[in-house]
């Protein structure tokens, strides 16, 4: 039984980040309209970022300025390439769009960083467990914890507090009349896509203290986090942090009882939802139908 | 499509360039084999994707070769060149690559390989054709087992051999119980069970075996069985970048203090990958390239290090070896006649300036796996790039495969 | 129409003398039938994904089923290259036609992951069950057979197994054009256009989505045994919800609103990532990933979208 526990919590832990990766493409998909299949990209490049500026400016500094960075790239790519979708009812050629910008980001972080995994320190302190009985609560997971959290929380709050994220809210549900009242809807758009970026550069840096460094690390992610999104319903960002969550519990129980299918849980939870309840958890009805 | 192919001419024209960039060292055999098409090797490893650095150090040490069997003249008087194709250890891909090799370039000789599934289909596709393939990397038993052919020859080591060299020390400096985590694909399995019938013959208990998927991220389930049974000894079957998500969660585990860690194959891309705490546990390298006493190995890593600017690790040396032992197959065959050069190889013992270790190595001629002396030590927690390996031990390939009918291989040639 | 059926001929009499011209122009005929299989499938797909209007996402799990039908028929039944062939397409259709109840009713991007959730199922399956479908080592111990036409024997070696995939091509393609100018054909398009209406109209849009879905599925089941022949080989990587993006991304390329959009996308995805990866081993997937961007800015219609209109102005 305790094992079950065990289990159980840690899948939690990987939930939280399967929901911060989650809340950055959910974003995405909700006011840019864009499938994002090079989010896991971004992943990778929010992870090389802060590996190469960690020896200069600490693991703590480079938390910060990967993301930060990979944000800019983020809204260099929305100003020179996503933009030029707006206008196209058929989310298919986000799809092509992004896909094709995932293999460059790949190929890129090879040619830059090479094909050889890299090795990512994290602080010291946070490399043993906190606890003897609870072994599996380490430092560091702890840490990441806290840090999604904070980060969840931070967004909420600069969504439903400031003026600016009041617009991206207002964006989503109606951007035509956002616009009409006045808003820049353009500056509103690549904000929001910077911003998505930066969450998916975040949850690299934070992988990469469990993670090998690699260009391919990101590859697996997506579809992951594709299947929160659904299953917390496609348009909700709470509903994407309580899909992250689920899936990731699901799969540390299914780990513990059946570990041939910790893999396939995922997607049977996604069927059903998609059966019983197509508009997932917290979504609303009848968006990208 | 007459575009790529004009870029091909011109990407040809470039690579003769490059051989003739070889030229001042052995002029006069060049100029001897000028006008002559020259030989030609493909070479099928990952470049992109999730093994494209293994690949990469394979390419390395291939290309390396061929500079020098260039500088002595090339094969039977002409010069060599490799055509490198990216698999992206897809076996689809490899195995419309492979044709693209015979049938459009019209190579003499197939090598490479990374993933296992790869090395059996162009183990079979090449065996269909008739043409010589040297298996550098691809470790999977039955290559060299169940479903070997004559056409090829295998330089990367099986997993008994493997498992065999290290359970003895393992259990003698640790303890008798066992824990292994095991990758589910073949080679895991055939390694798995290596360990367990070598630690059953030392007198031990296997207390658990997980199995995990290939290219699992994850693996707190796996370490938090492992440290409810509490084992001596902790067995990490995993290769690449399971191992390396493997070994940096027990690390933060607590684990790496608890038990012992031992692996069945270690590999120097993978230890660099590593931070340093999870830096530790002992395991078996097919080759290292420290080797103080040994002066061939010596020239070939300062080579290697002058011309790519990094450490040789054992696929490097691979890559380097496929290449000599075409070159010295082809070169007492006379010919250039696969099945000459296979009959050639069988029993071809490596010359000491390409064996680079302690003892003589050469191709069994039964199954066509090349002997290798395995390298048994400690992983070193504290030492700096390169210095990530401390060599225990060494031992030579024969004490430690088992023999070619154990393993099913019967080699017939065509009449 | 003489327009049209000039190019059609010019089309069927170069894909009949591929293995004559291919190998001037720098190619081989391997390739050509990798090509040809990858195009049959998003084929297949683009009868749901440009005629029908779903963006079905888990085409490769009817691929991978075609393969596993076909490989595991050679290794325990019956040497009949066949045999195999036939036991893939009805596999991969037989599982559509079964699923088709679950995914027919969901829209847009529900449509999308609903049939990723059931082609990773496939996948895992595939991936877990070691002891049918060799799990992730993949099925081998295969290999495609001669063809017996009574007392000739024809050896399935590179040249006539591309005939045997043309074959195989020119008739699923003759069914599914067909199948398009029939009334079940523009129910499909109506939906596409106008799903309410079409509902209006009396056509009962669930049925139709579910043949159509079945209909791709039987496709990609002939596709996927195909591949099985070529590699002697069927990987669990075949189902991959990857795999399925890839064929999207194939009939994108080449044109989805066009009947053969899809051969101009493999001829771009398959062959030109196959000459681009020679040249450049290590730089192809940026120059790859370039032409897809550039095709989306550029040419949303696909290949064939651009020719077509070149050929209206003309």
């Amino acid at each position: 039984m305790e094992l079950v526990l065990f289990d159980a919590f840690n899948g939690l832990i990987q939930g939280t980040f399967y929901a911060l990766m989650a809340l950055g493409l959910s974003l995405i998909i909700s006011l840019n309209s864009v499938i994002n299949f090079a989010h896991g990209g971004f992943m990778v490049i929010g992870a090389y970022l802060a590996f190469t500026l960690a020896p200069y400016i600490g693991f703590w500094g480079a938390l910060f300025a990967g993301p930060i960075l990979a944000g800019l790239l983020g809204i260099l790519v929305e100003r020179v390439l996503v933009r030029r979708l707006y206008g196209r009812a058929d989310p298919i050629y986000s799809l092509l769009l992004t896909f094709g910008l995932a293999l460059i980001i790949e190929n890129s972080v090879r040619s830059i960083w090479g094909a050889q995994g890299q090795p990512f320190r994290i602080p010291a302190g946070l490399d043993s467990p906190v606890s003897s009985v609870y072994f599996f609560l380490t430092g560091y997971r702890v840490f990441v914890m806290a840090a999604i959290a904070l980060a969840a929380a931070s967004l909420f709050a600069f969504l439903r507090f400031s003026r600016f994220g009041l617009r991206i809210r207002a964006g989503i549900l109606d951007l035509e009349t956002v616009s009409a009242l006045g808003v820049n809807v353009y500056l509103l758009r690549a904000v929001n896509f910077a911003i998505g970026i930066a969450l998916a550069g975040f949850a690299g840096v934070l992988a990469a203290g469990v993670l090998q460094l690699s260009p391919t690390m990101g590859n697996d992610v997506i579809m992951a986090t594709f299947v929160a999104i659904v299953v917390g319903g496609i348009g909700s960002l709470l509903g994407s942090v309580l899909g992250g969550l689920i899936i990731g519990l699901a799969a540390g129980v299914t780990a513990a009882y059946y570990p041939v299918a910790s893999d396939v849980v995922i997607y049977v939870i996604m069927a059903f939802v998609l059966i019983v309840r197509p508009r997932g958890l917290l979504g609303q009805e009848g968006l990208f139908e | 499509m007459s575009k790529p192919s004009k870029f091909l001419t011109r990407r040809r024209i470039l690579e003769a360039g490059a051989a003739v960039a070889a030229l001042p060292i052995a002029a006069p055999f060049i100029v001897k084999a000028r006008g002559e098409s020259p030989v030609k090797i493909g070479f099928i490893d990952p470049f992109s994707g999730t093994y494209a650095a293994l690949g990469g150090y394979e390419l390395n040490g291939a290309r390396m070769a061929l500079t020098e069997i260039n500088a002595k003249g090339g094969i039977l008087g002409r010069s060599v060149e490799i055509i490198p194709e990216d698999s992206a250890a897809d076996v689809g891909k490899a195995t419309v690559k492979f044709h693209k090799l015979v049938e459009q370039d019209k190579v003499d000789f197939i090598s490479g390989s990374v993933s296992s599934a790869v090395s059996l289909a162009l183990s079979h596709a090449a065996n269909l054709k008739g043409i010589l393939y040297l298996d550098t990397g691809g470790h999977v038993d039955t290559v060299t087992g169940q479903h070997c052919h004559w056409t090829t020859f295998k330089i990367c080591s099986d997993t008994w051999m493997l498992a065999n060299a290290i359970t003895k020390t393992l259990v003698t400096k640790f303890g008798k119980r066992w824990y292994i985590s095991t990758p589910d694909y073949a080679w895991g399995h055939f390694l798995e069970a290596g360990f367990a019938s070598l630690l059953k013959q030392n007198g031990g208990t296997l207390l658990g075996n997980a199995l995990m998927p290939l290219g699992s991220t994850d693996f707190s389930s796996v370490l938090i069985k492992v440290q409810a049974a509490k084992p001596e000894v902790f067995i990490v079957l995993q290769g690449g970048d399971d191992f390396v998500n493997l070994m940096k969660q027990a690390t933060q585990f607590g684990m790496t203090k608890k038990m012992a860690f031992g692996y069945g194959l270690v590999e120097f891309e993978n230890l660099v990958a590593l931070p340093q705490p999870a830096r530790t546990g002992w395991g078996v390298m097919e080759w290292w390239w420290q080797q103080p006493k040994n002066l061939h190995a010596a020239a070939f890593v300062a080579k290697y290090r002058k011309l790519y600017a990094k450490t040789p690790s054992a696929r490097s040396w691979f890559g380097y070896v496929a290449m000599h032992s075409i070159a010295m197959g082809a070169a007492k065959a006379k010919s250039l006649e696969s099945i000459k050069v296979a009959r050639a190889i069988e029993g071809m013992a490596l010359p000491p300036e390409l064996a680079l270790g302690p003892y003589p190595i050469s191709y069994r001629a039964q199954d066509h796996q090349l002997l290798i002396t395995e390298f048994v030590g400690e992983v070193n927690g504290t030492g700096k790039y390169p210095d990530f390996f401390e060599v225990k031990e060494t031992i030579p390939g024969t004490k430690l495969a088992k023999s070619p009918a154990a393993k099913g291989c019967k080699i017939t040639y065509p009449a | 129409m003489t327009g049209r059926l000039a190019r059609s001929l010019i089309l069927w009499v170069l894909l009949l003398l591929v293995p004559f011209w291919l190998p001037m122009v720098g190619g081989y005929t391997a390739l050509a039938s990798r090509i040809l299989v990858y195009a049959l499938c998003a084929m297949g797909l683009n009868l749901l994904l440009g005629f029908t209007g779903m963006m079905s996402f888990g085409q490769a799990a009817y691929f991978g089923l075609g393969g596993y039908g076909a490989g595991l028929v050679l290794v325990h039944l019956s040497g009949s290259s066949w045999l195999a062939v036939l036991a893939g397409t009805v596999l991969g259709g037989a599982a559509a036609f079964l699923l088709g109840p679950v995914v027919m009713r969901r829209r847009g991007i529900y449509f999308a992951m609903i049939t990723v959730a059931v082609g990773q199922i496939f996948f895992f399956v595939a991936e877990r069950w070691d002891s049918l479908t060799g799990g992730e080592d993949g099925l081998t111990g295969f290999s495609r057979q001669p063809l017996h036409f009574g007392g000739y024997v024809l050896p399935l070696s590179d040249v006539p197994f591309y005939y045997f995939v043309l074959f195989f091509f020119a008739l699923a393609a003759g069914v599914m054009a067909l199948v398009l100018r029939s009334p079940l054909g523009h129910s499909f398009v109506a939906i596409r256009e106008n799903r309410r209406r079409a509902a209006f109209l009396g056509i009962h849009v669930e049925r139709y989505v579910w043949a159509a879905f079945a209909f791709a599925g039987l496709i990609g089941g002939l596709a996927g045994a195909l591949n099985a022949l070529q590699n002697n080989f069927v990987s669990p990587e075949n189902l991959y919800w990857v795999e399925s993006g890839n064929f999207v991304i194939i009939a994108v390329l080449g044109g989805m609103r066009s009947f053969w959009g899809p051969l101009i996308g493999s001829i771009i995805f398959i062959g030109i990532q196959d000459y681009v990866s020679s040249l450049f081993p290590n730089n192809w997937e940026s120059l790859i990933g370039v032409l897809f961007i550039i095709v989306v800015l550029f040419f949303p219609n696909g290949i064939l979208g651009i020719i077509r209109r070149r050929a209206g102005l003309a």
